[in-house]
């Protein structure tokens, strides 16, 4: 596979493929236990470091056909997970179908939310339906603080957030005994890398208790990744080639052998596979050869190529994107 | 003379050690040691450094604390009130020379 290459990236000097081989490593995959379904760039949000720069004026979503064709294949590949993300997915007319047929399927289903597609009026439904088939929700919150979750996410959406996490908390997601898993992802709010995550969770475990009452299971911290909205407005402010000098210094060998690509197949809302979310992002078919999930018999195998690119470097930093 | 202070200069501090290298090694081993993880955590090592750089206004030291404590997860509100402590410590300085004053004026004054 032959890496793409940004048309202008100054700074990134080395190329991905050519770093992992200067440290003598291989991107191939291992045992691929993982299901990510992309159910469309629908969202009720307009995040400015959003790779697949999704929004409320998106019109690509998941149709129902596609839905049951990828749980058909969750289920005769073996998956062991399920992650639904988007857009919201919450907003995807059909959600419910696809995560009950998922949940029968296949023994972890992760659906990814924004806390605020969720509680919207007409959606609160949602929640109580992934309690009652215990779905893990992933939740995203950049910050314990307003000014940078709103800049990074948009205006109110910390108050929104907060009273999203408490409905969830009372419906049990996030308390102990109850197997309901309420975890946080957290990216930062602009051009620098993220911070330790042990620590990190630690500060926003005492923070939302402290201010909020709200309790979680973990947090994940990540750098962002510089495609879409995000790569957009690194250019405008003049941060791209710094950011991507940052990523590349911070090449971190030991990450690799960590990289969800080893172990994720990632599905779009029309069927077609790519190695990860941000080769969706990008149009990066899977192994750089196009498939339709219906025509997939099985997980793609253990030593088969993963596709690499210029924005691979976002997941190799530091302690790297698992 | 275009800007007294670059910004290209900060990644070239390793570069004091040029004709005086065993001076740099001490002194950068020892800015590693105390900035290193020790009683006090690295982000609240950040926040000082911050406040100092305020205090002793070197744009190099605020361009570099603003991006660690951002990296160490500190937050723009905690970044601004680190900046108000050296404000406030500056000022509290200034003032309390106020009684040198005091004292001078006492001991002239009928």
């Amino acid at each position: 596979m032959q890496e793409i290459q940004p048309a202008s990236c100054p700074s990134a000097g080395v190329g991905f493929a050519q770093t992992l081989a200067q440290h003598g490593l291989r991107l191939e995959r291992e045992q691929t236990h993982t299901l990510q379904i992309n159910t469309g760039l629908l969202c009720n949000q307009a995040c400015r470091h959003c790779h697949l720069e999704a929004g409320p004026s998106r019109k690509e979503i998941m149709n129902r056909e596609t839905m049951d064709q990828v749980a058909d294949y969750a289920a005769r590949g073996g998956f062991q997970t399920a992650d639904v993300t988007g857009g919201a997915p919450e907003m995807v007319p059909g959600i419910d179908h696809l995560l009950t047929r998922l949940a029968a399927a296949v023994p972890r289903v992760m659906l990814r939310s924004n806390l605020t597609a969720i509680t919207d009026s007409d959606r609160e439904h949602l929640g109580l339906l992934c309690r009652d088939l215990k779905i893990v929700l992933v939740c995203s919150l950049p910050a314990t603080h307003a000014s940078q979750t709103d800049a990074q996410r948009g205006s109110g959406v910390m108050d929104c957030s907060v009273s999203a996490l408490q409905w969830l908390n009372s419906l049990g997601y996030g308390q102990p005994g109850t197997g309901l898993e309420l975890n946080l992802v957290s990216n930062p709010a602009g051009a620098f890398m993220p911070p330790d995550q042990g620590r990190t969770e630690e500060r926003f475990r005492r923070d939302l208790q402290r201010k909020w009452g709200i309790v979680f299971n973990s947090l994940y911290t990540f750098a962002n990744v510089p495609l879409g909205r995000f790569r957009t407005w690194l250019e405008a402010s003049g941060n791209y080639e710094q950011y991507m000098a940052r990523l590349t210094e911070a090449f971190n060998p030991e990450a690799v052998t960590g990289l969800m690509c080893r172990n994720l197949v990632s599905v779009d809302w029309n069927g077609e596979l790519h190695d990860c979310d941000f080769h969706l992002a990008k149009g990066i078919p899977l192994g750089g050869i196009r498939h339709h999930v219906t025509k997939m018999d099985c997980p793609p195998i253990p030593g088969a190529t993963i596709a690499t690119a210029e924005h691979c470097y976002a997941c190799t930093a530091g302690a790297g994107f698992t | 003379m275009t800007s007294y202070y670059d910004s290209k200069d900060l990644p070239r501090f390793s570069e004091i050690g040029k004709d005086a290298p065993e001076l740099a090694k001490k002194f950068f081993e020892y800015y590693g040691a105390v900035m290193a993880e020790g009683e006090l955590t690295a982000r609240e090592k950040s926040l000082i450094a911050l406040a100092v750089a305020h205090a002793v206004q070197c744009p190099y030291c605020i361009d570099a604390y603003a991006k660690e404590c951002l990296e160490q997860g500190s937050n723009t509100a905690e970044m601004t009130e680190a900046v108000h402590v050296a404000a406030a410590i500056r000022g509290g300085a200034s003032l309390v020379h106020g009684l040198q004053m005091r004292n001078v004026v006492d001991k002239l004054s009928l």
